[in-house]
């Protein structure tokens, strides 16, 4: 598995509520939530953002609440891969549950600039940057977490 | 050997997951003595349910459900998201289920109800679940997912946590408190400071706290991006839960040689009272170096000061005076038994002669759903646990988080203020 897109870049602490705020959790409808994903940190993420693209972060990302309506919300823009140096413990949990792929890369985190055209190969966690000709390392999944992730998300492991 | 060693919460991991020893980093399979969901999270872990096809729940004694964050309704898709909770839980005969009436912000109600008890392991689909490591168990937030998998089958998977020892050292001067405590720490080591890493508390100073401090503590535990807080089990643990429930627990201690990642002292004498300022828990600031700040609007509850404690405290500062023209001061306390001691106590009727308003449970304003929203350039000191870009409101708002004396003495001064100012 593979993702493919340009880089849409932030920074440290990008939290639950900026990636979906709680005004818009009345309802858990993928679609509903996506068209608010990053408003309140981002007005113009939509207009950015094309299918297949990649959100790259600094530390931290997702840390707040545990609204699993945040990786959804992502999901459903098209966002094929989100890249971050840390991520935090229930963003991430959340998204191997419902099949949000994720990669931790601080030399990804730092090297990949906003709207570079990136790469990642899920099985070998090997990220490039098409533009900068640049390879990074990612952390690779334990496999108890990759059984996981082959099995599309926590509930079909049931 | 070492190795053997363990932290208070390793040693509840590896109990839960029928293991002899339990290691940082290693995956385990724990049973779970409860799973507990809001009225946000709990119906994307039903949707998540009828999609995979479950037919029955582990234990209808051990899944708790509690309506609040937008109870009562505060719109038409709240009031489908509440209904759909009502009906799972009739549909399969849940007996923690807590509806308007009853409900109270569910990091306040669990631990009062006594649904929660030293040693056990216990995962909640809502972030502050982490408060219970008060009365000494593990307990950590999750998805709705992981929440449907726990209700399904009793179990969920957890990756061993090393952790962080804060040891706390005297006690607390008069006009600080517990809050001040854990903004202070989360200022030192900042908000992914404990990132994947149980926060251990222990030291002379536990003695000193009572159960609503220690369990406004563990509640922003993952302010500092832990996976859980954990107090050490004492007399004033056991007599609480004793008051509680009579349900049979293990008590578990940590090694006194287990490894920890970091030990971290802190003087309780020396804890002055302390705010976050926005856009984060970790931006805090003590008086000396806060300026003049004009406020907008106070908030005292929440499931980090919504205890009767803490009601206290606002009254204290507030009966006899008066909050300040061009503030609001919202009033919410966090259970319905906190609601009713208020009334009984006369700290009702000082708060509204203080002109303040006084709400029904509800976590409301605190993540910006209702009771309280900020308009564009409007300040709110409150004693919630987040303060983010739009968490209360309009992206140009802004959140101070603080101690109910500090709100309480900030809605009578109309600007950020510590009780010293005016007592």
């Amino acid at each position: 598995m593979k993702a493919d897109g340009k880089a849409i870049k932030y920074g440290n602490n990008v939290d639950t509520d900026v990636i979906i705020p709680a005004r818009y959790l009345n309802t858990s409808d993928p679609q509903e939530l996506a068209a608010h994903c990053m408003e309140d940190i981002d007005k113009d993420f939509h207009q950015k953002m094309h299918t297949g693209d990649l959100i790259v972060a600094q530390a931290n990302f997702g840390c707040g609440s545990s609204r699993e309506h945040a990786p959804m919300a992502i999901k459903a823009t098209g966002v094929s891969c989100v890249i971050a140096k840390t991520f935090a413990r229930i963003f991430y949990r959340n998204a191997i549950n419902i099949g949000l792929p994720i990669i931790e890369c601080a030399e990804a985190a730092d090297g990949i600039e906003d709207g570079d055209r990136v790469t990642v190969d899920f099985d070998t966690g090997v990220i490039t940057n098409v533009t900068k000709n640049e390879t990074y390392q990612g952390q690779p999944f334990p496999e108890f977490l990759i059984n996981i992730i082959n099995s599309s998300g926590l509930l079909n492991t049931l | 050997m070492s190795d053997t060693k363990m932290t208070m919460t390793q040693k509840i991991l590896a109990h839960a997951a029928g293991l002899e020893k339990a290691a940082p980093g290693q995956l385990i399979m724990a049973k779970l003595d409860l799973v507990m969901g809001n009225d946000i999270t709990s119906p994307v872990a039903m949707n998540a349910f009828e999609k995979a096809g479950c037919k029955s729940v582990f234990d209808k004694d051990k899944i708790a459900l509690i309506m609040d964050h937008f109870v009562p309704n505060k719109d038409i898709k709240a009031a489908q998201q509440a209904k759909q909770c009502r009906e799972f839980a009739a549909r399969f005969d849940i007996t923690n289920f807590y509806d308007v009436g009853k409900m109270g912000i569910e990091h306040a109600l669990i631990p009062e109800a006594g649904l929660c008890a030293p040693g056990e392991c216990i995962i909640g689909a809502d972030s502050h679940t982490c408060t219970y490591g008060a009365v000494g168990a593990f307990s950590t937030g999750v998805g709705s997912t992981d929440m449907c998998y726990g209700m399904t089958t009793g179990k969920l998977w957890f990756k061993v946590p090393s952790a962080l020892k804060i040891e706390l050292k005297g006690r607390l001067p008069k006009w600080s408190a517990a809050k001040d405590i854990i903004l202070h720490l989360i200022g030192m080591i900042g908000v992914d400071g404990a990132l994947y890493r149980s926060l251990e508390f222990c030291g002379d100073g536990v003695a000193a706290l009572s159960m609503e401090d220690r369990l406004c503590i563990c509640n922003m535990a993952i302010e500092a991006g832990a996976k859980n807080g954990i107090f050490p089990v004492d007399d004033i643990c056991r007599k609480y839960i004793a008051e509680r429930t009579d349900r049979k627990y293990t008590e578990f201690s940590a090694d006194e040689d287990a490894a920890y990642d970091k030990h971290i002292i802190i003087e309780l004498d020396k804890i002055k009272p302390t705010v976050s300022f926005p856009h984060l828990p970790s931006n805090t600031k003590t008086f000396d170096e806060i300026g003049d700040i004009k406020i907008d609007q106070c908030v005292i509850g929440s499931c980090t000061n919504g205890r009767i404690e803490d009601m206290r405290a606002a009254a204290e500062i507030l009966s006899g005076r008066q909050v300040a023209d061009g503030v609001r001061c919202i009033v919410i306390p966090a259970t319905q038994k906190v609601y009713l001691q208020m009334i009984n106590e006369g700290i009702t009727q000082a708060l509204v002669n203080a002109g303040c308003v006084v709400s029904t449970p509800t976590c409301g304003p605190c993540l910006g759903g209702y009771m309280g929203i900020l308009a564009e350039n409007e300040r709110c000191v409150s004693t919630t646990n987040r303060n983010f870009v739009g968490r209360m409101g309009h992206t140009k708002s802004e959140v101070y988080l603080a101690s109910p004396y500090v709100a309480a003495a900030s809605a009578v001064t109309g600007r950020l203020s510590c009780p010293q100012d005016i007592i």
